[in-house]
């Protein structure tokens, strides 16, 4: 039976994991590489590496960072962060990346997913859309979620899976970083508009959060979370127990 | 050595790294010398089939696979590359395939007791159902889980099909015909449960170091 997947994402600037990390028990936490290796044994089912930095050297850094990973854990990764073209995909997916998140990118010139989709296939092509609600409105913004764009986001999800996204991840700004579950009403309303993944971002704070969500809304595939699991709040290991002991099909 | 067919087709970095994780030779390599000359030979693949049936013909590397298989070199077809070793494919049209087992690659949509709710692709874990013995799955229990990301599967006849997962029906996802394998899942992107099925690739036939 398919599974949901839980999904850590890792933040990485200038070859550096940031948000904080807090595990015990771990030696160097800000390496993406050992960080990856340990959500990999810990039972992540993916793993998302977002590139924060400006410059060319961090992006240079980024992509050892990501050769390396690739070379020693096995399952998919997924990276986004600066893809704005054609070359960027390449970049990263020469690196390892088995998928490659869009989003800015994305907003300043939507024939990069119709391109990238036609070359890479639609597998490959991640639609990654921050959300917030303006005015009883859904709007998508850009930028690390700092610009409202003013577009309606259910249509300019739409309008990206019919140019070839293959997945996307829905993170909802207004949730983000509260703690109080994930966005339900935003994801419901994504779900039945698309037939593609779709990847729950913003809110978690616990393992029922997780529960919720996945209850609640049979058609996302996977829940994507950063600091509850860096900083141990929530283990994956725990989750995926009481997600199996709720009936919902995880890979143990 | 297991040669890995470079043939303009996806990414092989992962491939490569997964091999060399488990301690086995690998080089990626579309000439044909040193695809005769391997011990093994995977035949990855992403993208559409016709595509990858045009480049295989294009670059004569379908009758370098087809020598080498008839010489007994195991051959281990991944994702597409396991759907290349059917007959033909119906993706975007009818596309020939390499022949190496019978059947056919149609939509997930055909396969029966197909569910209309489910997403297409079938993207994620999912687990393995042994239907009989394979070289392949000597280190796989059944119910192991493997990530696949697929549109299309391969119709192939009960005798060559040795696990299966559930989506929907019963979908194709390790075939075995001889000393042909193939795999509709990604193994290099299945944690543990695919390195090992990379391992029981490598113990056959040639040197059997890993």
């Amino acid at each position: 039976m398919i599974t949901k997947r839980i999904i850590p994402c890792l933040d990485v600037r200038d070859g550096r994991v940031v948000k904080g990390v807090n595990f015990k028990g771990l030696g160097d936490v800000a390496s993406p590489v050992e960080l990856a290796e340990y959500y990999s044994g810990a039972g992540a089912d993916e793993l998302v590496f977002y590139d924060i930095t400006a410059s060319a050297e961090g992006r240079k850094l980024f992509t050892d960072v990501l050769c390396e990973t690739a070379s020693k854990v096995f399952i998919p990764l997924t990276v986004g962060g600066g893809i704005n073209t054609l070359r960027d995909f390449d970049r990263v997916l020469k690196c390892g990346a088995d998928k490659v998140s869009v989003n800015s990118g994305a907003i300043r010139d939507p024939s990069l997913i119709d391109a990238a989709s036609e070359r890479y296939g639609s597998q490959c092509v991640v639609l990654s859309v921050d959300v917030a609600r303006v005015g009883g409105e859904f709007h998508v913004f850009a930028k690390g979620g700092r610009e409202d764009t003013g577009m309606e986001a259910i249509g300019w999800i739409r309008r990206c899976v019919e140019h070839g996204a293959g997945e996307i991840v829905v993170n909802s700004i207004d949730t983000d970083g509260v703690k109080r579950g994930f966005d339900l009403d935003l994801l419901a309303k994504v779900c039945f508009n698309v037939k593609i993944p779709v990847i729950a971002s913003g809110g978690a704070g616990s393992v029922a959060h997780f529960i919720d969500l996945f209850r609640t809304l049979p058609g996302v595939d996977a829940g994507l979370a950063a600091s509850v699991f860096h900083f141990g709040e929530i283990r994956i290991g725990d989750l995926k127990a009481a997600m199996a002991a709720e009936g919902i099909p995880v890979r143990l | 050595m297991t040669a890995i067919v470079d043939y303009g087709v996806g990414n092989l970095f992962s491939l490569k790294c997964s091999l060399s994780y488990i301690g086995e030779k690998a080089c990626v390599t579309g000439s044909p010398e040193e695809i005769l000359a391997a011990d093994r030979i995977i035949l990855p693949g992403v993208g559409a089939f016709g595509d990858a049936a045009a480049k295989l013909r294009e670059t004569g590397l379908d009758d370098v696979i087809l020598r080498a298989v008839s010489s007994g070199k195991p051959l281990l077809g991944i994702c597409l590359g396991m759907q290349l070793l059917f007959d033909e494919s119906l993706e975007f049209g009818v596309h020939k395939g390499l022949g190496l087992i019978p059947g056919r690659v149609v939509p997930l949509e055909e396969i029966p007791g197909w569910d209309t709710r489910l997403k297409i692709p079938h993207i994620g874990w999912n687990s393995l159902e042994k239907r009989q013995d394979s070289p392949l799955l000597k280190y796989t229990a059944d119910g192991e889980y493997v990530y696949f990301v697929h549109s299309f599967y391969a119709e192939a006849r009960d005798e060559d099909i040795a696990a299966v997962a559930t989506y929907g029906g019963k979908v194709t996802a390790v075939v075995q015909h001889g000393n042909v394998f193939g795999c509709q899942f990604h193994p290099e992107k299945s944690g543990n449960a695919g390195l090992a099925i990379l391992r029981a690739f490598c113990g056959i036939g040639g040197d059997g170091q890993c």
